[in-house]
């Protein structure tokens, strides 16, 4: 390629790199919500009585809740009549194995840089793809399978597995927790499904790939992870949206139950369109994330590394209720030109000698607003409790702001809380530092910034730790010098 | 190699370097002396390009190249490298990793394939026993919590890695025990070529003896006032400035 070319394709990858939306047919549902839209969805999806009920019971509460206004995030209300809440990709039957997927949907994923073959070759990582709404592909399954863990789609769980289903939805988060989980309990589309049985030690990474395609679609997912007493299992989420001029509504919920001495990890590299630089489009993302350590000793851990969306507004939690389980929240979250981030995390202690660790790391550029809201709970019999706290934030440039609020809500006084929080700029000095070695101003920023979040990304599954890597750098570009 | 022509520089409008004028050859060794506040480490950082600093008159030529049009990564690409009087920290980021990243850079500045991992690993273990530096140093955050003297012996570890052409050492001297200056010394007369050149700046004749210079200036007012041979170190040593600050004073025509 001669170099001018190079040159171009380098400038326009500096825009979104994903931004772009294949056309093929869809099976959509009509614009708008009421409760015909939803049993349309449930028709659609063949499910059976209970859960069209269930979708229906968590309407009416939706219809009666408030819009939320509290966080620290400005945009103007989105009009979710104007939003479709269901788009599935048109295909003639259902794909047993890979071999059998649209290769126009295989393409869409290598342009994303996830080519399932070469997933599923070289790193034995099982993939459930979901592409707006309904999960396409799923790999691996066999090898899973011989160890009794079962991985599929959410819709596919709900035919196959429905006493677990039944047994777990909502049971994490109740369709009355806020609006935007009561709207997903309504009007959920797909997403995934993944129970580790007792004792069982997942032998791989199980990672899903979300992706937004069609205009005007909200996302709705519903992402369910049981794990059993005394098993483990590390799951990595991976968000791209292509480039709209429309803000997209996300609204997942992710529950995860583990039991007693179970371990959960959960990753999330998330990278949905920011929005261009003066602020127009982009994903709105409201996201409820929460998991309960339900036995004692169990543990839950959540990392993040959030650089897109237009609105973050997310905060993954953890239910301490065993004796002596562990819950811990890692996240890098930043924000460049005109983002909008309120994230943090929710640790409740509720069992005896529960701990819970928060690492948050803001890093804000541009004219972005970047916000910590963490909550530490500590309920009246968590004897023992400990919780420590570390919020960082780096601003870059005097346009941005960070801001950190934490709360503590303690009824034990046997609980030893500890809360610690920086505020830092990259200094010009360090930069001519780095310069005066030969690194151009970007790399160094990118050096100085993944140095700056290295404990959070060290706790990422190593090829994740690289995606995240270069995610930070290109969020990042041309916000210093 | 390096030619400063008449050199002001000022910062925030005061002028600090008032007409340097300096004339380097491949192969040869300046050291540049002075009292406190004289404008040293301001002339280190005007040739690094450092941005704070306003040229306002003169000119230097690196290599047939008009230096001072260069930005400050690409002068250290050149082969310009300055070992800073006070290393920065960056916390999280190792010595080995931000050495990779600048050595690639300046290898793909200069046409040259970036090093796999194995070759470069060799090369570091090369360069290692060059300063006798500890590994376990090296993947610890950069000069985060480093004591004075390791800061100074990680600078010269990192030009040893970079291999400049011209290098320009800021006090690298003080920070260092006895032993780690010898050690320092040695590594930075192996360095040496007739096809590059040093500017030693130092309060210290001890330094001096180790890395013999060609040439000693003494810089007073941001003027270079007097020049000579080594001999003119052991002066200062024995006399002090006042001597030189005298006899500048006197004739000062500012
Ligand atoms: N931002 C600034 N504003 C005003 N004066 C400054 C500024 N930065 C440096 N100076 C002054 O410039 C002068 C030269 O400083 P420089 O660091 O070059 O001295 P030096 O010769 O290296 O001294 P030392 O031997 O103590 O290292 C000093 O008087 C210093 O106070
Ligand atoms: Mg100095």
């Amino acid at each position: 390629m001669s170099k001018d070319n190079q040159i171009l394709e380098d400038l326009n990858s500096k825009e979104y790199e994903h931004g772009w939306s294949v056309d093929f047919e869809t099976d959509e549902a009509p614009l708008g919500l009421n409760e015909d839209i939803i049993r349309w969805i449930s028709t659609k999806k063949e499910e059976p009585t209970w859960l069209l009920a269930w979708r229906l019971k968590a309407f009416k509460i939706w219809q009666a809740m408030p819009e939320p206004e509290w966080a620290n995030v400005h945009y103007a209300k989105m009009d979710l009549q104007a939003l479709r809440y269901y788009s599935a990709p048109k295909q003639s039957k259902k794909p047993k194995n890979i071999n059998e997927v649209d290769p126009e949907l295989i393409a869409i994923y290598e342009r994303l840089g996830i080519s399932l073959n070469e997933q599923k070759r070289l790193q034995g990582i099982a993939i459930d793809v979901v592409l707006d709404s309904v999960s396409v592909a799923t790999t691996f399954k066999e090898t899973l399978g011989k160890l009794g863990i079962l991985f599929c789609s959410f819709s596919e769980a709900v035919k196959e597995h429905p006493e677990l289903i039944q047994k777990y939805l909502g049971s994490v988060v109740p369709m009355t927790d806020n609006y935007y989980a009561a709207l997903n309990s309504a009007v959920f589309s797909d997403g995934s499904f993944c129970y580790i049985p007792k004792g069982v030690r997942c032998p791989m990474e199980l990672s899903t790939y979300f992706r937004i395609n069609a205009a005007n679609t909200g996302q709705f997912e519903r992402t369910l992870i049981v794990a059993d007493d005394s098993s483990y299992v590390s799951y990595l989420e991976g968000c791209t949206a292509p480039q709209r001029d429309e803000n997209q509504l996300h609204a997942a919920v992710v529950e995860i139950y583990a039991g007693a001495h179970a371990e959960v990890k959960y990753s999330t590299v998330q990278n949905w369109f920011p929005g261009d630089k003066d602020g127009k489009g982009g994903i709105f993302n409201f996201v409820t994330k929460r998991g309960i350590c339900a036995g004692d000793h169990s543990k839950i851990s959540w990392t993040q590394v959030e650089t897109g969306s237009a609105v973050t507004w997310k905060y993954p939690s953890c239910i301490l209720k065993g004796d002596y389980s562990i819950g811990e929240f890692y996240s890098v979250a930043v924000t460049n030109n005109y983002q909008q981030a309120d994230t943090g995390t929710k640790m409740i202690h509720i069992g005896k000698n529960t701990k819970s660790r928060i690492v948050s790391k803001g890093i804000s550029a541009g004219k972005s607003q970047n916000s910590y809201r963490g909550q530490v709970q500590v309920m009246k019999r968590a004897h023992n409790a400990r919780n420590f706290s570390q919020c960082d934030s780096l601003l870059m440039g005097d346009q941005c702001g960070a801001h950190t609020f934490p709360y503590l809500d303690i009824a034990n006084p046997s609980a030893k809380v500890e809360h610690e929080a920086t505020t830092s700029k990259i200094g010009e000095d360090q930069i001519f530092y780095c310069n005066q070695r030969g690194i151009a101003t970007e790399d160094a920023v990118a050096l100085i910034v993944n140095g700056y979040a290295k404990e959070v990304l060290n706790q990422l599954p190593m090829e994740f730790a690289v995606e995240a890597q270069k995610l930070l750098a290109l969020t990042l570009e041309g916000s210093v010098g | 190699m390096l030619s400063i022509k008449n050199l002001h520089a000022s910062i925030e409008g005061t002028p600090i370097l008032r007409g340097i004028n300096l004339e380097i050859k491949a192969g040869e060794v300046h050291a540049i002396m002075g009292p406190n506040g004289s404008g040293k480490s301001t002339l280190a950082s005007v040739l690094a390009g450092r941005e704070e600093y306003e040229v306002t008159e003169g000119e230097v030529v690196f290599q047939g190249k008009e230096l001072l049009e260069l930005s400050p990564e690409d002068r250290a690409r050149e082969g310009v490298f300055l070992a800073f009087q006070y290393p920065i920290e960056i916390p999280g980021v190792s010595t080995t990793n931000f050495l990779r990243t600048a050595l690639n850079q300046v290898r793909e500045y200069r046409g040259l394939e970036p090093l796999d991992a194995v070759k470069f690993l060799s090369l570091m273990k090369e360069k290692m026993a060059l300063v006798e530096i500890d590994q376990k140093l090296l993947s610890r955050s950069l000069n985060e919590g480093f004591s004075g003297g390791e800061k100074k012996r990680n600078e010269i570890f990192q030009m040893a890695m970079l291999e400049p052409v011209l290098s320009i050492l800021d006090e690298t001297d003080s920070g260092l025990d006895i032993d780690a200056l010898r050690i320092v010394s040695n590594g930075v007369n192996k360095l040496k070529s007739e096809k590059t050149a040093t500017i030693v700046v130092t309060h210290y004749q001890r330094l001096l003896e180790y890395i013999v210079p060609d040439f000693v200036h003494v810089l007073y007012k941001g003027r270079i006032v007097k020049s000579g041979t080594k001999e003119l170190a052991l002066e200062l040593e024995e006399k002090g400035y006042d001597w030189i600050k005298e006899e500048v004073d006197s004739t000062a025509t500012v």
